[in-house]
């Protein structure tokens, strides 16, 4: 067998290592050289060292996009998952109607960012407007929009996940706690909790790098308004690359900066929840 | 074991093929679209009569990334005219509101990049200038009325070529400001009258006061800062203390803004969000078609916008001759001779980088667009434009009540106030001046960061672009 995989590695790898190589290694190198240059579109780079780094933190805009998305991140991670556990537990209950409950929670999962922002605006604007202000009125409104926002969307996401976890609990674990004379809070502490573990680090990785990529939702839910005081990180960075003229290798820097970010956080945190997990 | 070898090399056969067609699908279409486009052209050219014609359309295509979504379809359907009489490929393609730098910086970079693009004027082409063909010796710049509209390079080449004269001002509703005019204790008996600031606001005052016996909800229509308004006051209200500013020091453009007519914009400000439709706390939520429904409807007796803005309030409540025009009186002196605000930000530019062939085309077309009956015909009727070349003779004027209203002022001898906003610094100087303006306008900051904004980053942008 193991012969059999060697000799057909590259019939297997190669088309999917294409694919990788021209949509993603390619442009992630480029846009990375690109971050070292001056220019107007890509193909007329010129190198100017490290120019565009040292203009990042000059960027007042840069600095409050950066806490306002890790305000953003604790406070949405913290919200899904709690939510999405809670309603994991619920509906592996045996609950009349618990797959289309299941079903229906998972769907805002399957509408895209950009429509979702766009209806939560049409909702939000809606009840605000009793109140005599609009979302973008100021980035508190709009902060608080865009958590509801990706609850909806992405606890129903999130719960499959834990109801997975929670499925795949042995029942003769359960069984034994309660003969043990477990109550219902001591097997969610000592049983559930450390058996969905891997699930939890899948969730926290999900809504963590999800939270600080986000960027379709805050476009189109308050696109940054007012004076980019709503603005996420990922919507600063285009909005330099695009919006200001002469500015585009300081996008690119940002992004890079981002990347690296973006990166430690992930791992970090992978690091972390791994470390909690038990074997069964 | 065999069958599971096959298996496998199957499996893996279909995924290399499934691979390969996601990327390949757009390609093949694309060649399949130019396989019928290029036999189409075949087709007309064969069927032209004239020789001359088809060995002028050559083998280069134009790709006209367009700036106006008002007229998207009028130069969809300019450009298949001239592809059934010329056989040249034309691709028009229109960049959504507000994204056309965007757009244009994406598109730009691709291999199939833009042959004619546009400019807003000196600032743009800073940007762009690299990418400007000299245009000095093509019929377009001969067919121009005068070098005021075009885009000179510091070398003296022809870069951009204006291709319509726009005006604005604060367009009104005839109809219901005689209403007004007719009931007792109105401020003025006759809209000639409102010649200063100071009676538009009082006229304005009044009328926002009576508002429910005039059947409308407010004086202005909203000042609304949602993206698809906020430059009829970030860039075109703003304009005004600047072209006075630029009149007092007799400057045409500067790298340090004094802001010295400040308070005028802010009464002209303050007068719009106060006599409004809407609460200012709800303006930043406000679109541009908002107003524009409630200018239209009725709502509203006075919106500020330009000669462009016809296509979205005809057919609607207000009737084509219940349409007016007033100039923006901000308080400054002298300005009972104030007229509306006309000029351009609309300026033609050919890549230079494009290939030969592609760029000839374009010229040719572009020379067909201000020369043909056809192209004149598209451009004043159906888009509307009034056009600063001198192939657009009397009979094609455009039937747009406000670009009448416009020649009106001129005629009566009014100067016109001349579009100074493009030699504001930066895209961005706009941005952060309209955040500004918002908070000012929603109570959530104060007039100093207005002023800040409009000094202090002129400056600063001005900087930050020679860096």
């Amino acid at each position: 067998m193991d012969k059999a995989i060697k000799r057909y590695f590259p019939v297997f790898v190669l088309p999917t290592l294409l694919a990788f190589t021209m949509g993603f290694i390619a442009p992630f190198i480029v846009g990375v050289y690109l971050s070292f240059c001056k220019f107007t579109t890509i193909n007329d780079a010129k190198f100017v060292g490290l120019v565009n780094y040292t203009k990042i933190f000059t960027d007042a805009t840069f600095v409050h996009a950066l806490w306002y998305t890790a305000l953003f991140t604790i406070v949405s991670v913290i919200l899904i998952n709690f939510f999405a556990f809670v309603a994991a537990l619920m509906l592996t209950r045996k609950v009349k109607g618990t797959n289309l409950f299941r079903t229906v929670f998972f769907m805002p999962n399957l509408i895209g960012g950009i429509i979702l922002g766009y209806v939560w605006n049409l909702l939000l604007n809606g009840i605000l407007l009793q109140f005599g202000k609009t979302l973008t009125y100021s980035s508190t409104y709009g902060f608080w929009g865009l958590v509801i926002l990706m609850c909806w969307q992405q606890i129903g996401y999130m719960m499959i996940i834990y109801i997975a976890g929670i499925q795949s609990i042995p029942g003769d674990l359960m069984e034994a706690a309660k003969i043990d004379g477990a109550n219902n809070w001591d097997i969610l502490k000592n049983v559930t909790l450390p058996m969905v573990m891997p699930s939890i680090t899948v969730c926290t990785f999900l809504t963590l790098t999800n939270g600080f990529k986000l960027y379709d939702q805050n476009l189109a839910l308050t696109n940054g308004e007012p004076s980019n005081m709503s603005e996420m990180l990922a919507l600063n960075i285009t909005n330099t690359f695009y919006g200001r003229t002469g500015w585009e290798g300081v996008g690119q820097a940002k992004a890079v900066v981002f990347f690296i970010l973006v990166a430690i956080i992930a791992l970090t945190q992978n690091i972390i929840t791994r470390r909690k997990e038990i074997q069964q | 074991m065999k069958l599971k070898k096959w298996m496998a090399v199957s499996l893996a056969a279909a995924m290399t093929a499934g691979t390969l067609a996601g990327c390949g699908g757009g390609q093949t279409a694309e060649t399949e679209a130019a396989k019928t486009e290029a036999a189409r052209a075949e087709e007309t050219k064969a069927e032209e009569t004239e020789a001359a014609k088809a060995e002028a359309a050559g083998d280069g295509s134009v790709y006209y990334l367009n700036f106006k979504p008002e007229q998207a379809d009028q130069w969809k359907a300019v450009a298949e005219t001239y592809t059934e009489e010329t056989g040249v490929p034309v691709t028009v393609v229109t960049a959504a509101s507000g994204t056309y730098e965007q757009t244009l910086k994406s598109e730009m970079a691709k291999s199939e990049a833009p042959t004619l693009f546009q400019v807003n004027g000196p600032v743009g082409l800073a940007s762009w200038k690299d990418y400007c063909y000299d245009l000095k010796d093509t019929a377009v710049y001969k067919d121009l009325s005068s070098d005021d509209f075009a885009l000179i390079g510091d070398d003296g080449a022809v870069k951009g070529i204006a291709y319509v004269i726009e005006t604005y001002g604060i367009i009104y509703n005839k109809a219901i400001l005689n209403d007004y005019m007719a009931m007792d204790g109105a401020v003025v008996k006759s809209v000639d009258e409102i010649n200063s600031f100071d009676k538009l606001k009082a006229v304005a005052d009044d009328m926002q006061a009576k508002k429910d016996e005039l059947g409308i909800v407010g004086a202005f229509a909203s000042t609304g800062f949602d993206a698809s308004s906020d430059w009829r006051f970030k860039t075109h209200l703003a304009n005004l203390p600047l072209y006075y500013e630029y009149k007092a020091d007799g400057i045409s453009s500067t790298e340090a803004v004094k802001g010295t007519y400040l308070d005028n914009f802010k009464n002209i400000f303050d007068l719009y969000i106060t006599d409004s439709v809407c609460e200012p706390a709800l303006l930043s939520g406000k679109t541009g078609s908002d107003a524009a429904a409630e200018f239209a409807l009725g709502e509203a007796v006075f919106y500020q916008n330009g000669t462009w803005a016809y296509g979205d309030i005809k057919d609607n409540d207000v009737a084509d001759e219940d349409l007016g025009m007033l100039p923006i009186y901000i308080g400054a002196e002298g300005e009972e001779n104030q007229g509306l605000c006309t000029g351009s930000e609309n300026f033609w530019c050919v890549n230079s980088k494009a290939p030969e062939e592609d760029i000839q085309a374009t010229l040719d077309f572009l020379q067909w667009v201000v020369e043909s009956d056809e192209g004149k015909t598209a451009l004043a009727q159906e888009m509307g434009f009034v056009t600063p070349f001198t192939t657009f003779t009397e009979e094609y004027l455009p039937a747009n009540p406000l670009v009448a209203a416009a020649d009106e002022y001129v005629k009566s001898g009014k100067t016109s106030v001349s579009w100074n906003f493009t030699t504001m610094p930066s895209e961005e100087w706009k941005n952060q001046l309209g955040s500004a303006m918002l908070e000012y306008a929603q109570g959530t900051g104060d007039w100093d960061a207005v002023k800040k904004a409009f000094v202090d980053n002129w400056a600063a942008e001005y900087q930050a672009a020679k860096n």
